[in-house]
């Protein structure tokens, strides 16, 4: 078969689960429905508890399907038990075997397949040269630190070529600097590797910067698919909006739609033009909109076009400064405003400030 | 932690007549042990005056035909149980730890490790009635079945107590990259849990080769270990012998517990 870019990889549908039974049965997912394509850097991404390790545990075998089925490449993996679906994974903590070297944790995947000394010497050896570990190769795990272990789990997950790799928040355990490396790292092995990647992670900041596609939940549901962009600029819903960056979520009421866009009432009574996600409530009734706080800029009080408001407080951040500010009802929004070099703030606490939106940036979500 | 430590030691210290306590304790506990390992070296047979330097009582312990009948007789038995009771208390550990969740799981952990708690005379008595009901002949093969029994529990309590200290992940970890159950556990369990294996095996081989109670009731005429043999002498009348005889089954003992500790340790910091 071949698997040409848009051949689905992977393909989950209405799966479902239930863990327990009777009185104490809790509904980790409910009705996921996924496509990945061959060759993508696939993220899943969601506050804890959302069911993220659930679903990458039910792919990899370790947890049985309630309802519903996923497949590999158009075969269905429900009767396949862990050790005969070609998916590796690697854990969360890692799970290296302690009384094993490096090399031979490497090795495993590949004696276990059956593989030739003289082959499995090879693959590890390149393995290695990959995570650029080759120096390591007869320590104990025990003697690395954790960003080389991290490492070593990867390169023992790759070894085998599994057709899928799966990984549970693998940065988590690492400090900051080392998070941000390796974020570039992994998304650099995934291109030269050609395998499809299914990345787990509760850090928006890192499923934007790696991911190809997102696919972000909530409480055991899909909330939105899509591309970092997509996600960032189009949330489809509140939730998506306040969980991937950060924003502003006025609540206003809906005057009218015009062609694709939505005219909106904030509570001062100024009226603003919006981008509408699907699903939005009908005109004349309530809805939140999302306004990037990096979008909203200030001008002069009073000019053509601008909103009325009043500074509150500001707070210097490094590259930027962020405001709080009040509209006249009293509602308050975010500003966050680029700094330059050299520059003195130029707004101020109590200041009376026009505020003003970029065009598109504010968009009428779902609820 | 250790703050706390040392400030009740100091406060167990303050308790008067502590010290004097403890020392009488010792002295009662290990003073007679010295005495029966120094004289065994005795050159006269005396157990009160010393009258040199001298091997003769092991000499004599050691071509005691009795004596040598009876030692192989406790190593045969104490090696096959301990063998034996390792290996279930392994796969009785592996169900409880690795198995799904059943029922009544609480209930088989209590009767597993009852049976540390049982009088052993009752222990003893129960297994020679049950012997006897079902029309066993006692012998050797008595003591060998009565010993792996008892000893399970032994060696079932560290092998479980490490098996859950290993996290599923490991298992996963292995069947994920293709090692089925079976090597999964060959290949990455057995391993990681070896050093509590070799420990709980030690210590059913010390139960079994130490044991006198259960021992002396099943076993049969002729069929003696090492402890009854050293009954069966005191009972004859004292001899400088049976000094040499318990200092070296004291020095077995204390060899396999010792290592017994120290191997578990080297699991626990691995
Ligand atoms: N083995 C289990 N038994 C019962 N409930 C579980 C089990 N594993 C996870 N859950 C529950 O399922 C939900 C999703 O968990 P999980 O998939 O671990 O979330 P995430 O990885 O997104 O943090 C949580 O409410 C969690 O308590
Ligand atoms: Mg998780």
């Amino acid at each position: 078969m071949s698997e040409g870019e848009n051949e689905i990889a992977v393909h989950i549908g209405d799966v479902v689960k239930v863990y327990g039974s009777g009185d104490s049965a809790h509904t980790a997912l409910h009705g996921i429905n996924l496509d990945i394509r061959h060759n993508e850097f696939f993220t899943l991404l969601g506050p804890s508890g959302c069911g993220k390790t659930t679903l990458l545990r039910m792919i990899a075998g370790f947890e049985s399907v309630t309802e519903g089925e996923i497949s590999l490449y158009g075969q269905n993996l429900a009767t396949s038990p862990p050790n005969r679906r070609p998916v590796n994974t690697v854990f969360q903590q890692y799970a290296l075997f302690p009384h094993m070297t490096v090399a031979k944790n490497v090795a495993f995947g590949l004696k276990m397949k059956g593989h030739g000394e003289a082959e499995t010497r090879a693959r590890v050896d390149e393995m290695l040269r990959l995570v650029q570990l080759d120096r390591f190769a007869e320590r104990r795990p025990s003697q690395l630190s954790g960003g080389q272990q991290q490492r070593v789990a990867l390169a023992r997950a790759l070894a085998p070529s599994p057709k899928l790799l799966l990984l549970d928040e693998p940065l988590s355990a690492l400090d900051l600097k080392l998070r941000q490396a390796m974020r570039l790292e992994l998304k650099q092995i995934q291109r030269d590797a050609g395998i499809t990647f299914i990345f787990v992670t509760h850090d928006q900041e890192e499923a934007l910067t790696m991911s190809d596609r997102i696919a972000v939940m909530s409480e055991g549901a899909l909330q939105q698919v899509g591309d970092s962009r997509d996600i960032y600029e189009a949330p489809v819903n509140r939730f998506v909006a306040d969980f991937i960056g950060e924003t502003n979520l006025p609540e206003v009421v809906i005057e009218r739609y015009e062609g694709d866009h939505a005219v909106c009432r904030l509570g001062d009574g100024s009226e603003l033009h919006c981008s509408v996600s699907e699903g939005a409530a009908a005109a004349g009734e309530r809805g939140h909109l999302s306004i990037r706080p990096e979008r909203l800029s200030f001008t002069a009080a009073g000019e053509e076009g601008s909103i009325r408001c009043v500074i509150d407080r500001t707070i210097y951040v490094g590259t930027d400064t962020q405001y709080a500010v009040h509209l006249g009802d009293g509602s308050e929004l975010v500003v966050r405003v680029q700094n330059e070099a050299g520059e003195e703030l130029p707004w101020s606490a109590g200041d009376e400030v026009g505020l003003r939106l970029a065009t598109g940036a504010a968009r009428l979500l779902s609820d | 932690m250790s703050g706390r430590e040392s400030s009740s030691q100091k406060s167990l210290r303050r308790y008067p007549g502590f010290r004097a306590v403890a020392l009488m304790c010792l002295f009662l506990l290990y003073v007679p042990i010295l005495v029966v390992a120094i004289y065994s070296f005795n050159d006269i047979r005396s157990i009160t005056t010393w009258g040199g330097f001298s091997l003769k009582w092991y000499a004599k312990a050691f071509s005691n035909p009795q004596i040598q009948s009876a030692t192989w007789n406790s190593l045969v038995i104490a090696v096959s149980a301990a063998t034996i009771a390792t290996c279930v208390a392994t796969a009785a550990a592996m169900g409880m730890t690795r198995g799904r969740r059943f029922r009544g799981q609480g209930g088989v952990f209590a009767v597993i490790s009852i049976p540390l708690m049982i009088p052993e005379i009752v222990t003893a008595v129960a297994s020679l009635a049950f012997f006897l009901a079902i029309g066993f002949t006692l012998g050797l093969h008595t003591i060998l079945i009565a010993h792996t029994v008892f000893c399970i529990p032994f060696a079932y309590l560290p092998i479980a107590a490490r098996m859950q200290g290993i996290e599923k992940a490991f298992d996963e970890a292995a069947k994920d990259l293709y090692a089925g159950r079976w090597r999964a556990f060959r290949y990455v369990l057995l391993p990681m849990m070896t050093p509590a294996i070799i420990s709980g095996y030690m210590l059913a081989f010390i139960i079994s080769l130490d044991d006198f109670i259960i021992t002396s009731l099943v076993a049969g005429p002729g069929s003696t270990t090492l402890p009854l043999a050293i009954y069966g002498l005191v009972r004859v009348g004292f001899s400088p012998e049976i000094n040499a005889i318990s200092t070296l089954l004291l020095l077995v003992s204390m060899i396999f517990v010792s290592a017994s500790y120290l191997v578990s340790r080297i699991g626990r910091s691995n």
